[in-house]
């Protein structure tokens, strides 16, 4: 599955696009930073709730290619700034964490 | 890379914004180095974990990283508290991370046990009132 298809989904909004063409490995769903730190996948595509500039730093370090704010949060102008120029696609929608891994999970099957 | 190459941090205290700055430095530095990304990725995640630590408990400190043929060395120094139970400290869960800080995503107690998961030599020096200093090597 490429980033594409999930910027495609009809219930997310693209806060940052990203590289479109990223090949993706997984869905991965945490909320504890400490935990995704240990365990968010390289090329992944991280749902979570928790919204900060730490939640940034993480995606970074674990070569997370999109991360998909669950619940209707966002992330802050500079966050997103700073998103962009690493290259992390970043999403919000109104669905729970579950929901739209699910869909997502589904836009990846071939 | 037949030199070692050695790069230094000063990690503010409780600027929760700033915090991985430096591990996100190293990261891009061991990036253009060529360096390995299963490499990178277990040096990133181990540092980031320490450099949280310090600015959670230790109000900052500093990071010298350095880089020879054989492997990445981090050492990370603070003039913090110290840790006055290690065994207890490296249990996964165990924190003793405030409210504040755990209410950002932090203080799940997986600082410690994550550090030594991603690296292949870990040691901690601590002295109660006066400070730590945790080495970790991370072998190329």
């Amino acid at each position: 599955m490429k980033l594409q298809n999930i910027l495609e989904l009809p219930e997310c909004r693209v806060l940052v696009k990203g590289n479109p063409d990223r090949e993706i490995s997984r869905v991965f769903c945490c909320d504890l930073l400490s935990i995704a730190m240990g365990k968010a996948p390289a090329d992944g595509v991280w749902v979570t709730v928790m919204g900060n500039k730490n939640t940034l730093a993480v995606a970074s370090l674990t070569d997370t290619a999109c991360i998909v704010m669950a619940e209707g949060v966002s992330l802050d102008e500079g966050t997103l700034e700073k998103a962009a120029e690493e290259g992390i696609a970043v999403l919000s929608t109104e669905l729970p964490v579950f929901d739209i891994a699910l869909e997502i999970y589904e836009a990846g099957r071939p | 890379m037949s030199d070692e190459l050695i790069f230094t941090y000063q990690i503010d205290g409780d600027d929760f914004t700033r915090a991985g700055e430096a591990s996100s430095s190293v990261k891009n530095k061991l990036k253009m180095l060529g360096v390995g990304s299963d490499a990178i990725r277990k040096v990133a995640i181990a540092m980031y974990e320490g450099e949280i630590n310090m600015v959670i408990h230790a109000n900052g400190g500093t990071i010298t990283v350095s880089v020879s043929d054989t492997d990445i060395t981090m050492v990370l120094a603070d003039q913090g508290p110290g840790i006055p139970d290690i065994d207890k400290a490296m249990e996964e869960g165990y924190s003793t991370a405030r409210d504040e800080v755990r209410s950002l995503g932090f203080g799940a107690g997986m600082g410690l046990p994550n550090m030594k998961r991603f690296t292949d030599e870990m040691k901690i020096d601590t002295v109660i009132g006066q400070g730590t200093t945790i080495t970790m090597k991370v072998n190329l």
